[in-house]
C-alpha cells in the first residue's frame, strides 16, 4: 500500500515551511535516506530524505509552495510491485515516513498529535515543543544562562554588560562562568550608572553590535526608562527605517520576598504600553531559554522580565541544540471548558495551582500562558473565551493600566456576544509593596483570589 | 570668550579656506530660508536654528576621516549639512515631507543617515552623550580606528548622565570626542545662571578625561584643536572633551522671547567675531579670492538652498500608510 509523505516538522516551533525544491519526479525509485525534497523554514533550508524504498506515486504539493502546514501529505509513495497509477492513498496519520538529514531528526513528530487544537478540551496540553523531543530538567536560572552563552558563541557581536555580571558572576548567578569563556571584552562589569550605561549600549546597538543589558533588577531601569523608550524604542520610527536597535534588556521583575517597596514591583504593563519595543516574560524554563534566544536576535529592542522567585524552579527544557520560541505565540498550558484563565511570567503559578484546585471542584479552567505581552497572542485568547464564555486574568502588578485591563477591553471588543459573566482581572493590590510578611502576603495576588474570581465568573 | 588668535593662514590651503567657507556659508543660507519657510507655516513644531555657531562643525568634519561617526542634540542642521548629507533630504525633513531624510517621521529634531554616519538628531537633552559614547564602544569592539563626535551644549552639560558617561568613557578609552557647543545659553539661561562651575571642559579632570576650550568662532582653531583630539582618541588614549566657545545669534527656537540677552550683545558678536566673515576676510587678505569670486559662490549656494527649499514644497506628504511602518525591525 502507498505511503503518504507528510511535511515534516524540522524544529520544535516550526508549523509551516516551503516546498522549496522536488529533487525526485513521478515515476522515480527512490532508496530509503536519498534525499527528495528541499525545504525551506523562517531559520534555513534543509534536505529531506525519503525512509522507505518505493516508487514516487505522487507529488502531492508543487515545488515552490509557500505556506505548507507540518503534516499535510506532500507526496505518495507506492511500495515494491504495486502500481504507481491507482495508489490507495494511506489514512492519514499512518506514521512519518520521512526523516530530516540533520540533528532535526529527533523532532519528527507523529502526525496526529502534533497541534494541541484548543476547540477540543481534554486534549494535552501545549509542551511547546513537538512530543518525542528530548528534554533535560534544568532551572529557569541555568536556561537563561545557556540562552546567553549559546547566542553568545554563535555571534561574535554580542555581549553582556550590566552591574556585577562579571567577577561577581551575576547578583543572581544568571551570568555565572560567561566571563571565563567570554572574556571582559564581552562581559563587561559596569559602574552603577543604569541611565549612563543603558543609553551607552543603545549607542552600541546603533552601531551594528547586539547588546544584552542586565538589569540587578528592573526596579533600576527606571533610571534609564528614558532611553529605553526614547532612544531604543522610538528612534527606528523617528529614522524612517534606518536606525534600528537589536538590543536586549533583561532581569528580574516584580517582588522577590520582603524587598519593600522600591526593589517590588512589576513593569510588565509600563513596558507592554510603548510601540517599538517587545516584552517578553516567560514562566518556565523552556521558554526562558527559548524566549531569550529569540529576543538576542531580534532586531527591535526587547524587554525581557525575569523572576527572581522562579529562578530556581526547575522544568523540562528540550535538549536541542538550538532551540527557540518565537514571540506572540501564547501557549495552552491547560485545556480546559468552562473558563480561561490568562497570564504570563510568575501569575502562571498561580493560574496552574488555581486550575488545579478548581478541578477538584468540577470546574474545567483552560489556562493559557501569554509567554509575551508585545506582540500579543490575543487570537489565542479570544478562540479560548470563544470557547469557555468566560475568563480571568491574573497578574501581579498593579491594577490601574493593567494588562488585564487590555485584555477585557480586547475580549469585549471581539468576542462579546461569547461572554458569560464579565471579564475578572485578578492583580497585585494598590498600593507600594510592604514589607511585613503579613501585609506583603495581602498585597500580591494570591490563588484563593483568582479561585475567587473563576468560581464568580462561574456563578458557582 | 576666548579671543581669536592672528590668523595663521600660512599652512591652510587655499581649498580648504574656500571649502570652509562655502559649508559655512551653506549652512547659514540653509538656516535662513529655515527661518522664512517656518514662517510661511511650511515647516512646523520646534526649529532649532545653527545660525552663528557654523565653525563648530565645519571645523571638526574637516578633522574627521570616513568613518568617524556624529551625534548630536535637536538643533542638528548644520551638523547634517556638514557630514555631507542632502540639503533636499534635510529640508524636505523640516517641511515633513516623503523626501525627507525620516519620510517625514523625524522632523527638525529627529533625522539620521547610516550612509554618511550621523546618528541623529536627539531631543532629549544630554541623552547622545551616552549614546555617542556606545557608538564609540561599538568601533572599539569592532577594533576599527573610528572616532564618534558627540556634541552636547552647556545646558545639556549639567545633566547627570553625562558624568555617568564620562567615567566610562574613561574607564573603557573609549574613542569618543565630547563637543560642548557652549554657545552661552541654555534657552534663555546663561551658563553663569545654571553654574558655578563655567569652566565646562574642566569637569572631565575629575575623570582623568583631558580638554581644552576653543574659540568656535574661529573655523581654523576648531580644526586645529579637532586635529588633536582625534589623534589622542585615534591612538587608544580614550575620550577627549572640547569646549567649543560660540554664540547663537537666533532665538533658542524659532519662538524665543529674547529677554535674556541684549540686543547689543548679539550684534557685538556678529560684527566682531563672526566666523564666516572672518574666513572670507581671510581669502580676501590672502588674495586667494577676489570680491567677484565669492560673489559667486554666495549664488551658487543660494541656488542649492533654493533648490532644496522647491523640492521640500514639492515633495509629496508623507505616505498615510507610513504611520504603521517602522515600528518593528
Ligand atoms: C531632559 C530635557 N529637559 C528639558 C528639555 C527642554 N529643553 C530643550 S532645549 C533646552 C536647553 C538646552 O540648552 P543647551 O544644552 O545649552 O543646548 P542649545 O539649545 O544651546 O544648543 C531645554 C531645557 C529637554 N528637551 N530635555
Ligand atoms: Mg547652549
Amino acid at each position: 500500500m502507498a505511503t503518504e509523505i507528510l511535511m515534516p516538522a524540522l524544529s520544535p516551533t516550526m508549523e509551516e515551511g516551503t516546498l522549496a525544491k522536488w529533487l525526485v519526479k513521478e515515476g522515480d525509485k527512490v532508496k530509503s535516506g536519498q534525499i527528495i525534497a528541499e525545504i525551506e523554514t523562517d531559520k534555513a533550508t534543509m534536505e529531506f530524505e525519503a525512509v522507505d524504498e518505493g516508487t514516487v506515486a505522487r507529488l502531492l504539493v508543487a515545488e515552490g509552495t509557500a505556506g505548507v502546514k507540518v503534516n499535510t501529505p506532500i507526496a505518495l509513495i507506492a511500495g515494491d510491485g504495486e502500481s504507481t497509477a491507482t495508489v490507495p492513498v494511506a489514512p492519514p496519520g499512518a506514521g512519518p515516513v520521512a526523516v530530516v538529514s540533520d540533528q532535526a531528526q529527533a523532532m519528527i513528530v507523529p502526525p496526529a498529535s502534533m497541534k494541541p487544537a484548543m476547540a477540543i478540551p481534554d486534549e494535552a496540553p501545549d509542551m511547546g515543543w513537538p512530543a518525542g523531543t528530548p528534554v533535560k530538567t534544568m532551572t529557569v536560572r541555568e536556561a537563561l544562562r545557556e540562552a546567553m552563552a549559546e547566542e553568545m558563541r554563535a555571534d561574535a557581536n554580542v555581549f553582556l554588560m550590566g552591574e556585577e555580571v562579571g567577577e561577581y558572576q551575576g547578583a543572581y548567578k544568571i551570568s555565572q562562568g560567561l566571563l571565563d569563556e567570554f572574556g571582559t571584552k564581552r562581559v563587561i562589569d559596569t559602574p552603577i550608572t543604569e541611565h549612563g550605561f543603558a543609553g551607552l549600549a543603545v549607542g552600541a546597538a546603533f552601531g551594528g553590535l547586539r547588546p544584552i543589558v542586565e538589569f540587578m533588577t528592573f526596579n533600576f531601569s527606571m533610571q534609564a526608562i528614558d532611553h529605553i523608550i526614547n532612544s531604543a524604542a522610538k528612534t527606528l520610527y523617528m529614522s524612517g527605517g534606518q536606525m534600528g536597535c537589536p538590543i536586549v534588556f533583561r532581569g528580574p521583575n516584580g517582588a522577590a520576598a520582603r524587598v519593600g517597596a522600591q526593589h517590588s514591583q512589576d513593569y510588565a504593563a509600563w513596558y507592554a504600553h510603548v510601540p517599538g519595543l517587545k516584552v517578553v516574560m516567560p514562566y518556565t524554563a523552556a521558554d526562558a531559554k527559548g524566549l531569550l534566544k529569540t529576543a538576542i536576535r531580534d532586531p527591535n529592542p526587547v524587554i525581557f522580565l525575569e523572576n527572581e522567585i522562579l529562578y530556581g524552579r526547575s522544568f523540562e527544557v528540550p535538549d536541542l541544540p538550538d532551540y527557540t520560541v518565537p514571540f506572540g505565540k501564547a501557549r495552552i498550558a491547560r485545556v480546559g471548558s468552562d473558563v480561561t484563565i490568562v497570564s504570563f511570567g510568575i501569575g502562571m503559578a498561580l493560574a496552574l495551582d488555581a486550575a488545579e484546585a478548581l478541578s477538584k471542584d468540577g470546574i474545567s479552567a483552560e489556562v493559557i500562558d501569554l509567554r509575551t505581552l508585545r506582540p500579543l497572542d490575543y487570537d489565542t485568547v479570544i478562540s479560548s473565551v470563544m470557547k469557555t464564555n468566560r475568563c480571568v486574568t491574573v497578574e501581579e502588578g498593579w491594577p490601574v493600566g493593567a494588562i488585564g485591563n487590555h485584555l477585557s477591553a480586547t475580549i469585549m471588543t471581539r468576542a462579546f456576544d461569547y461572554l458569560d459573566a464579565p471579564v475578572l482581572n485578578c492583580t497585585g493590590k494598590d498600593v507600594p509593596m510592604p514589607y511585613a510578611a503579613n501585609l506583603e502576603k495581602l498585597a500580591l495576588v494570591t490563588v484563593a483570589e483568582v479561585i475567587a474570581a473563576v468560581k464568580s465568573v462561574c456563578y458557582r | 570668550m576666548a579671543t581669536r588668535k592672528a590668523p595663521e593662514t600660512s599652512n591652510i590651503s587655499k581649498d580648504d579656506l574656500l571649502a570652509y567657507y562655502r559649508e559655512m556659508l551653506l549652512i547659514r543660507r540653509f538656516e535662513e530660508k529655515a527661518g522664512q519657510l517656518y514662517g510661511m507655516g511650511l515647516i512646523g513644531g520646534f526649529c532649532h536654528l545653527y545660525i552663528g555657531q557654523e565653525a563648530v562643525v565645519v571645523g571638526l568634519e574637516a578633522a574627521a576621516k570616513t568613518g568617524d561617526k556624529r551625534i548630536t542634540s535637536y538643533r542638528d542642521h548644520g551638523h547634517m549639512l556638514a557630514c555631507g548629507m542632502d540639503p533636499k533630504g534635510v529640508m524636505a525633513e523640516l517641511t515633513g515631507r516623503s523626501g525627507g531624510y525620516s519620510r517625514g517621521k523625524g522632523g527638525s529634531m529627529h533625522m539620521f543617515s547610516k550612509e554618511k554616519h550621523f546618528y541623529g538628531g536627539h531631543g532629549i537633552v544630554a541623552a547622545q552623550v551616552p549614546l555617542g559614547a556606545g557608538l564609540a564602544f561599538a568601533d572599539k569592539y569592532l577594533g576599527n580606528d573610528n572616532v564618534t563626535f558627540t556634541y552636547f551644549g552647556d545646558g545639556a552639560a549639567n545633566q547627570g548622565q553625562v558624568y555617568e558617561t564620562y567615567n566610562m568613557a574613561e574607564l573603557w578609552m573609549l574613542p569618543v570626542i565630547f563637543v560642548i557647543e557652549n554657545n552661552q545659553y541654555a534657552m534663555g539661561t546663561s551658563v553663569k545662571r545654571s553654574t558655578k562651575s563655567t569652566t565646562l571642559f574642566g569637569r572631565g579632570t575629575a575623570y582623568g578625561i583631558p580638554g581644552e576650550q576653543v574659540d568656535g568662532m574661529d573655523v581654523l582653531a576648531v580644526k586645529a584643536a579637532g586635529d588633536k583630539a582625534v589623534a589622542h582618541c585615534r591612538a587608544g588614549k580614550g575620550p577627549y572633551i572640547l569646549e567649543m566657545m560660540t554664540y547663537r545669534y537666533r532665538g533658542h527656537s524659532m519662538s524665543d522671547p529674547a529677554k535674556y540677552r541684549t540686543r547689543e550683545e548679539v550684534q557685538k558678536m556678529r560684527d566682531e567675531k563672526d566666523a564666516i566673515e572672518h574666513v572670507r576676510d581671510l581669502l580676501l587678505q590672502a588674495g586667494h579670492a577676489s570680491d567677484e569670486d565669492l560673489k559667486a559662490i554666495d549664488r551658487d549656494i543660494k541656488e542649492r538652498v533654493n533648490e532644496a527649499a522647491e523640492f521640500s514644497k514639492e515633495s509629496p506628504e508623507a505616505d498615510l500608510s507610513e504611520l504603521w511602518t517602522d515600528i518593528y525591525a
